[in-house]
């Protein structure tokens, strides 16, 4: 449980002093604006611009000459390997302040925010330095990740005639972390692997008909008394309230009876915008399924249809429709 | 290679940009955290990201914002002059996953030839990053 009350209170006085404030150490870039590194940058992210890597198309461009891509800025100032042993200047107020919010329990971190504003691109044997304010603290706030705070912070970037060049902000939210280990510099955790479909409730009265999913075959239920179809699958007839069942195999030819588009919210694990559709199943029953490889604006109230059973993720099968 | 210039005159509000798939393997997030001089070892070392609760290595913001870069200048061209990248972050990127950039023209700003793109990164688990970016771009003739 987070702080509360009068703990609360002192806490929070605690942080005001960090509000405002400057850091307290100036981060100065290790090498000047360099060819090389730029080049190893556009490497890794793919990136072919001229302006970056081609001295003749740079000297033709807007640009005069070689630049550096603008969203390396920070990378000029960062520490290298250095960064990997975790030891950081103690004279770091930052750290202070996220270890004053450990302390209290306050151990998660995750970036949820970042803006850099460019005044100009730097341009190789630029020399650049940077300083740090801590902007603002928010008030206590329950997220989706816990309760936290969130701490805003400004980089302000200068070049070797103590020019500013660009800035860049940070909100970080500092949370109670549920899992056990808390991460330094990490974002949220997430599930391993692709996003899978939530699994159905299987039991007596429904194994079968996914048993048969698994073969490949849609599967409608069938009253053995009044010949009635029906589906979902449930013990008794709607019509006639015998319990004796069989079923039929689907042609899995039908049409649209009606449809909506799911936009908002996404659920991991579907493609947006999701057409779901009642399909008049030829056989005279209905299913819900979801129609693919069709533009939402093309879906119609009776359009011809077709059922394929398909895996969905990576083990589950569903029948989805198709136009026909 | 020579690059196509978009000019101002040429984009209208409302202009797509070409959809940029990436795949995100381990020496994309590995060579983006070194190509950043990002050490953090969350970005290279996959039991220190366990240990943090992920169950991989995962992209640092740079390689993030770098990528939403070469995404509008690749539209752009060799003439585009970004001045703002702000971004919300979501969903990590983790190997194995696409991310796949979408975005397109909201704003025109005619005093600065400028325009402001909306940007959004898309990987299986959602949205990994949204937010905009300015770009000023070759004046018209």
């Amino acid at each position: 449980m987070a702080i509360s009350g009068k703990e609360r209170e002192d806490f929070e006085k605690q942080l005001e002093p960090y509000v405002g404030l400057d850091i307290g150490i100036e981060d100065r870039g290790r090498d000047p604006v360099n060819a090389a590194m730029v080049r190893h940058w556009c490497e890794a992210m793919g990136d072919h611009c001229g302006a970056y890597t081609d001295a003749d198309q740079a000297g033709n461009s807007v640009h005069g000459e070689l630049v550096a891509p603008p969203t390396m800025l920070q990378a000029w100032i960062l520490g290298g390997v250095g960064m990997a042993t975790g030891e950081s200047d103690p004279r770091d107020k930052q750290k202070e302040l996220h270890r004053l919010f450990d302390a209290h329990g306050f151990t998660g971190v995750v970036a949820t925010n970042t803006e850099q504003e460019y005044t100009r691109y730097l341009k190789m044997g630029d020399e650049i330095r940077a300083t740090t304010v801590i902007e603002s603290i928010s008030e206590q706030k329950a997220t989706g990740l816990g309760i936290g705070y969130f701490i805003n912070t400004r980089t302000r970037f200068y070049d070797q005639n103590d020019d500013e060049v660009g800035w860049l902000t940070f909100r970080v939210l500092k949370f109670e972390n549920e899992a056990p280990a808390a991460a330094t510099e990490a974002e949220a955790p997430a599930a391993a692997g692709r996003p899978q479909r939530l699994k159905p409730a299987l039991a007596h009265d429904n194994q079968w008909w996914w048993d048969c999913v698994e073969q490949g075959e849609l599967a409608i239920q069938k009253c053995s008394d009044c010949q009635a179809l029906r589906h979902p699958p449930r013990p008794m007839c709607g019509e006639c309230q015998s319990s004796d069942w069989e079923f039929v195999f689907s042609t899995g030819q039908g049409t649209i009876h009606s449809y909506v588009v799911i936009r908002y919210p996404e659920v991991p694990g579907y493609t947006y915008p999701l057409v779901v559709a009642v399909v008049d199943l030829e056989e005279g029953t209905r299913f819900v399924g979801n129609v693919l490889d069709v533009e939402p604006d093309d879906v119609e109230i009776g359009m011809a249809v077709q059922a394929s059973i398909e895996l969905v993720d990576d083990e589950m099968k569903l029948p989805v429709f198709r136009r026909a | 290679m020579s690059e196509a210039v978009l000019r101002y005159d040429q984009v209208s509000v409302g202009d797509a940009l070409p959809e940029l798939p990436i795949e995100l393997t381990s020496s994309l997030i590995v060579a983006g955290a070194v190509a950043s001089q990002d050490y953090t070892p969350v970005h290279h070392d996959k039991e220190a990201a366990q240990a943090a609760g992920m169950q991989d290595i995962f992209m640092n913001i740079l390689t993030t914002n770098g990528l939403v870069s070469r995404f509008v200048t690749d539209w752009a061209g060799v003439d585009a002059r970004i001045t703002n990248v702000s971004i919300k972050l979501g969903t990590p990127n983790l190997p194995g996953d696409t991310m796949t950039l979408t975005g397109s023209v909201a704003e025109k700003d005619d005093a600065a030839s400028a325009v402001t793109v909306d940007v959004t990164g898309k990987n299986a688990w959602g949205n990994h990053v949204t937010g905009t970016v300015k770009v000023a771009l070759a004046a018209g003739d």
